[in-house]
């Protein structure tokens, strides 16, 4: 049984909203008094004072550092949020970033002024589309969903090109909940695509619907049953044979750096989110980045301005007429840019394909595990995540909810639940490569006693989390009434 | 959640394999989804509704409903241009999970060919399907 949980019992402290700490003329700073005459503007060009809470320093550092002991990170434990890639973000990366040169570095400042900052830029691509196999990249896009419209646009500027628009993309029912808005937003109808009953998609069923109005299909390997598409190879032929394109979402990249590219596999266009897999905080800790990698038949179509290299200095080159054109001010998040980076280096090639290789023995060794405590609905063997579900607890009337909940109770942020949809009551578990086996068996021990305790307590999970601040939050008044203003 | 035998399924509607209810009013067809189904997606925050004045085929998506858990597809069990829509749940989406079959209706349809109502499941038939 276990020894010890992560979360234990302590002292925390009420705080209030900043409007009601606010005391007229508090403040935080004392100016000289003015040596020179008032020269008031013209009062066109001013208006009201901004509506501010008046604080003292020591008010707004108490503020949020009592706010930010209410809140879980990956600092603090434990992360298996399923898909989302809570790896721990290395503070070297942080670091890298603050540097004045970077920090400081001013986007109109001109290429001349740049070239440390185009050359990171210039680098990191190459990087990526080794890492990838792919044969250029952008690094504009600011987040996954984001990289997923980039690479749906080239997709249609394509076809565009080729004179002939499709109407239609296939979405399997195993890809990523967002990949059929960007779809749409291309004014292509998604076709969904159901998974075999291996949790992969079959070939078969991809030959059966895949026609010369159909624009391409959009695959995300590992899909997000943490399941690697098998036949990804021979889809990708089936697609390319009418005339259609292959986008791969790599959101789920963290299973397979160093071991696959994706490139080789026939897929044309691919999304990275360096906010997951080269980890770049986010959920809260900073902006995403979603680079897109491309081979070269779409290469032209790539978002403007490029970097490229001219002998040894560096550019932004903005004339490419078949360019999908500009999808961010300047070029993008250069602050992410820099952590992923630093990732990279830090790590090597053979760091990267440890981490993937981790990653998926982290998944596998959790998944074994628990297959006897919680209902597993595809037993085989996983990538980076496991799927579970909560059939075996339902006799109890114990839900997926409450046993997430429960989780935070013992000192780990609950998985991902209800995602994805092809699985009844998901309960996601994603460790990552970054926990340790003692950390990964805690976890292990926590879910078999509120496993337990679900048979012989269950109010202990309906009336879970206790132990934080905030306890159960009223989901449905939040979603139904929700307040929009302070 | 509920075991097939607690739902709460009326003789006098019709239903579709996607959980669907229809039900004929004069000339117009009422339609809604099921207990079963506000059942399965748990508490309901958003019901997405058409126009009145659109027109959809049979098992065409008219709309969505949105739970805490997911945003469900609702397709038409028959052909028809939509009439009505039950403005009431824009502020109220539970009365879909507290009386599905009254004030929780969604859309009232004049349906193009009123036969097509015969090509729908009865209780006997959808509880056969449920069942499996």
């Amino acid at each position: 049984m276990m020894t010890q949980r992560p979360g234990t019992k302590g002292l925390i402290f009420n705080e209030p909203n900043v409007w009601d700490k606010s005391r007229e003329g508090r403040c935080a700073i004392s100016l000289p008094k003015a040596d020179v005459k008032r020269a008031p503007l013209d009062a066109a060009l001013t208006g009201d004072a901004p509506n501010l809470p008046q604080l003292s320093e020591l008010d707004v550092v108490r503020h949020y550092t009592r706010l930010s002991q209410w809140n879980f990170g990956v600092d603090s434990g434990m992360y298996p949020l399923g898909s989302c890639t809570m790896k721990y973000n290395p503070k070297t990366n942080e670091v890298q970033a603050a540097r004045q040169g970077f920090a400081g570095a001013h986007p109109l400042a001109g290429d001349d002024c740049s070239q440390g900052a185009l050359r990171l830029m210039y680098d990191l691509e190459r990087a990526l589309a080794e890492i990838t196999g792919f044969d250029a990249v952008t690094l504009q896009p600011a987040a996954g969903a984001h990289g997923e419209l980039a690479g749906m646009l080239i997709i249609h500027a394509y076809h565009a090109k080729q004179g002939k628009q499709r109407s239609k993309i296939i979405i399997p029912d195993t890809a990523h909940g967002t990949n059929p808005a960007s779809a749409t937003l291309c004014g292509y109808k998604s076709v969904n695509l159901k998974s075999g009953p291996k949790g992969i998609l079959e070939p078969e069923a991809v030959a059966a619907i895949m026609d010369e109005e159909t624009a391409g299909i959009m695959i995300t390997n590992p899909n997000t049953l943490g399941l690697f598409e098998e036949n990804i190879k021979e889809i990708c032929e089936i697609v390319h044979a009418k005339g259609g394109l292959v986008y791969g979402d790599g959101a789920n990249m963290n299973a397979i750096m160093g071991v696959v590219q994706p490139g080789k596999l026939g897929i044309d266009v691919l999304h990275l989110n360096l906010h997951k897999t080269f980890s770049t905080p986010h959920g809260g800790g900073g902006p995403g980045s979603g680079p897109v990698a491309v081979n070269d038949k779409l290469k032209p179509f790539l978002p403007v301005p490029r970097v490229e290299k001219d002998l040894d200095t560096f550019k932004f080159v903005t004339d490419c007429p078949d360019s999908i054109g500009r999808l961010h001010t300047f070029y993008g998040h250069f602050g992410v840019m820099v952590k992923a980076y630093a990732y990279i280096l830090t790590m090597g090639a053979q760091g990267l394909l440890d981490a993937s290789r981790l990653a998926v023995l982290n998944a596998n060794y959790i998944k074994e595990s628990l297959k006897g405590t919680l209902n597993l609905p595809y037993d085989r063997p996983c990538m980076h995540e496991c799927v579970f579900n909560d059939a075996k607890q339902q006799e109890y009337h114990i839900s997926t909810m409450d046993m997430a909940k429960r989780l935070l109770d013992y000192g780990f942020h609950p998985p991902t639940v209800y995602f994805p949809l092809v699985v009844d009551g998901a309960f996601m578990v994603e460790p990552t490569e970054t926990e340790s086996k003692e950390d990964i068996d805690q976890f292990i021990d926590a879910v078999k006693a509120i496993a337990k305790e679900a048979q012989t307590d269950p109010e202990k999970l309906t009336a879970a989390p206790v132990l934080p601040k905030v306890t159960r939050l009223d989901e449905v008044a939040a979603a139904r009434k929700p307040c929009l203003r302070g | 959640m509920k075991d097939i035998n607690e739902l709460n399924l009326p003789e006098d509607v019709k239903y579709t394999k996607d959980h669907e209810w229809a039900k004929v009013d004069g000339d117009t067809v009422t339609i809604g989804i099921n207990d079963y189904a506000q059942d399965q997606l748990g508490e309901i925050v958003f019901v997405e509704m058409p126009a009145v004045g659109d027109s959809f085929s049979a098992e065409d998506e008219f709309g969505s409903v949105e739970s805490v858990k997911a945003v469900s597809e609702m397709y038409m069990p028959i052909a028809g241009e939509i009439v009505a829509i039950n403005e009431d749940l824009e502020d109220a989406p539970e009365n879909v999970n507290e009386d599905c079959y009254q004030s929780g209706w969604i859309i009232k349809v004049k349906p193009s060919d009123p036969s097509e109502m015969d090509a729908l499941m009865d209780k006997a038939a959808y509880l056969e399907m449920l069942k499996g």
